[in-house]
């Protein structure tokens, strides 16, 4: 849906909080990239609003189910809402910005 | 690439893990691969998911073995529902942590990708559900979903790949399905990561006639049935029919049963059918044949035993109304549990399908008798040849299990001796019923065509519908032709005349004798006196002529002293 910047700035300003969540399976390398990565582009756009959730589906795996995770790195975003996922280990900066749709300005 | 299991010992066969599926197991002979990975595979609707659920419900029910179903098409709650029609409750299942549903929900609308992944969310969720239940079934429905959710095919590839190496180590007997494809069996080709065992689930439609068939195209290890078999989904599931594999070795029974027309049972060398032969009753339209049929069963009642009609004319009241016309009462054995009619129009399904459902029934009502009314009418539902095969299964079928068989055939006018879809060979006892026609009459003959094993009558019967069942009559036979009906009553009224006639004129002989002998007795009296009176008379003179013999003498002698003669002495 298009917004016009005024009404997201107002947005933002209620939902200040970024809310993700990263899957992963254990220490993989793809994991361990794929948190690196989610790091940086916080540090970069999101600095000081986010909140990063890490959840190890070996030690919890029914966690699995309820958020219907199938592929191993997945990024969920929490809030704002809608709720958007983005697998893979985000090594494409530019995507993940599209897929979390923050705005590079 | 298969790694042999080291719990068995090299050249033992292939273990099986048994689906419980009437039918599956025994075309597999035993099952699916135990501890592998299965494929089915068939177009949209024909029953992939519900055979591979049906495999899980019952491991969990029948064998004690839990599973996971693990869906990408429907959620937990439609499985739920669907299953309900069968009869399953899953949602029972699910409590008693018997059987694990898992639905993978996918939306590419959702999902954006970046950089590398892999499916071990998958595995981890399909891990624990199946160590949370401590499940050794699986089921994948359908996993090529992943193609449509997922756009890095390589990625998917290589998991998929791993996901089949992953439940064959796990040790868990899986079924996955896919769609079918265009020249391939499944869309995206996973038949080429299941490599142990693929089965073909088809849906075909000849003459408007829809059949559902399974075919078993590459089972490694193991010998299977290579056939297509017709497969039939009603309240309980899939059931399919290994019909072919019958061989022709029944056993013949000595036991006879009687046909319930006692003059009948006679001219079968005085005792009646063999049980588990076949008897083919054939006639032209409205000779009697079903009438015939229910008084076979109608004696089968009495005797206690269980009978199964198949009628594809008649309704089951319309047969019952028209059988009380004849004195058969059939409504009480159907209340007392001993008949049980089976009606359907012969277009209603294809012939495979009307085999496999006669199959079902005889296997759950366990009858004595099957009646086929008429057969003739399953050319209806496939052509001469198909309908001759049918038949033959059937009759092969219920030869195996020793059940008597009545099949009617409806024959043409002209070719009486002639059944319609040619199986007189097959039948073991032929009665042809036909129409004698004489004197602008329609009577009805009964003859015996053959009669495997027993001394049968060549006579021609008069069969006759009464108010009191079926009579057998004597037709007439003698030197002026054969007699039926009203023919045969008037030949007999004229032979009786005839009889009269002979008879008075034998009385009249013999009167003439008594009559004779009186005369000639009368002749011997007369001259029996005439002789007594000559006889007298003749005597009378005899006497005299001794007296004057006598006194000549005594004159002589009185003569001789006067002269003083000498002695003469």
């Amino acid at each position: 849906m298009y917004t016009s910047i005024e009404q997201r700035f107002v947005e933002t300003k209620h939902d200040d909080i970024w809310l993700l969540t990263l899957y992963i399976a254990g220490q993989t390398p793809k994991s361990v990239r794929a948190f690196a990565n989610l790091r940086s582009i916080c540090e970069i756009y999101l600095a000081g609003k986010y909140k990063i959730e890490i959840i190890d589906l070996v030690k919890s795996p029914q966690m699995g189910r309820t958020d219907q995770i199938l592929a191993i790195p997945t990024l969920i975003r929490r809030l704002p809402a809608p709720l958007v996922k983005i697998i893979g280990d985000l090594s494409n900066t530019e995507k993940v910005l599209v897929g979390l749709r923050i705005d590079p300005k | 690439m298969t790694t042999i299991d080291h719990s068995s010992p090299i050249g033992q066969a292939l273990k099986k893990c048994p689906t419980g599926i009437q039918g599956l197991d025994e075309v597999t002979f035993g099952g699916l691969p135990l501890g592998r990975t299965a494929l089915i595979c068939g177009a949209a609707g024909c029953g992939k998911t519900l055979m591979a659920m049906q495999f899980l419900v019952n491991g969990a029910v029948l064998y004690d073995e839990p599973g996971v179903f693990m869906s990408f098409e429907e959620n937990e709650a439609e499985l739920a529902e669907n299953f309900s029609s069968l009869g399953v409750n899953l949602n029972d299942l699910v409590q008693q942590k018997k059987i694990s549903l898992d639905y993978v929900h996918m939306d590419r609308s959702e999902i954006t990708e970046t950089g590398e992944y892999d499916l071990e969310g998958l595995f981890v969720r399909l891990d624990y559900a199946i160590s949370s239940t401590g499940a050794k079934r699986v089921v994948l429905d359908t996993i090529e979903a992943l193609f449509s959710g997922l756009s890095n095919v390589t990625i998917l590839r290589a998991e998929l790949r791993r996901l089949f190496r992953w439940l064959k180590d796990r040790g868990v007997t899986a079924i996955v399905t896919g769609e079918q494809g265009n020249g391939t069996l499944t869309r995206h080709g996973i038949e080429e990561y299941v490599s142990d065992c693929v089965i073909l689930l088809d849906h075909k439609v000849v003459d408007q006639i829809s059949t559902r068939r399974l075919r078993i195209a590459k089972y490694r290890g193991s010998a299977h049935g290579t056939n297509e078999y017709p497969f039939l989904i009603d309240d309980q599931g899939i059931c399919i029919m290994p019909i072919t594999s019958i061989g022709l070795n029944a056993s013949a029974s000595k036991m006879r049963i009687s046909s319930g027309v006692e003059r009948l049972d006679t001219m079968l060398g005085g005792q009646g059918f063999y049980v588990g032969s076949s008897i083919l009753i054939s006639g032209t339209a409205g000779i009697g044949k079903s009438s015939l049929a229910a008084s076979a069963v109608d004696a089968a009642c009495r005797r206690g035993e269980r009978c199964l009609y198949f009628a594809f004319e008649e309704s089951s009241s319309q047969i019952v109304r028209n059988m009380k016309s004849i004195g058969i009462d059939l409504e009480q054995w159907m209340s007392q549990g001993l008949l049980q009619f089976h009606t359907s129009r012969p277009t209603l399904l294809g012939l495979e399908m009307h085999l496999v459902n006669m199959y079902k029934k005889v296997n759950q009502f366990n009858p004595q008798i099957v009646v086929v009314d008429p057969i003739t009418n399953m050319t209806a539902a496939g052509n001469f040849a198909d309908a001759k095969l049918m038949i033959t299964r059937l009759l092969d079928f219920l030869k195996l299990r020793n059940i008597t068989l009545l099949l009617l055939d409806l024959s043409s006018v002209n070719h009486t001796e002639q059944t319609a879809i040619g199986i007189s060979s097959l039948s073991d006892t032929w009665i042809a019923l036909r129409d004698i026609e004489l004197n602008g009459e329609r009577n009805r003959g009964l003859y015996i065509l053959k009669s495997r094993g027993t001394a049968h009558s060549n006579q021609i019967r008069e069969f006759v519908l009464t108010d009191h069942g079926i009579d057998l009559l004597d037709v007439y036979t003698g030197t002026e032709g054969v007699f039926t009906g009203s023919a045969r009553y008037i030949q007999v009224e004229k032979e009786k005349a005839q009889r009269l006639l002979h008879n008075q004129e034998i009385e009249r002989k013999r009167r003439e004798i008594d009559r004779k002998r009186q005369l000639m007795e009368t002749a011997i009296a007369d001259l029996k006196v005439t002789f007594e009176a000559d006889k007298d008379d003749l005597e009378k003179v005899i006497h005299q002529e001794e007296v004057r013999l006598r006194i000549q003498d005594k004159n002589r002698e009185q003569l001789a002293t006067v002269r003083k003669a000498d002695d003469m002495k």
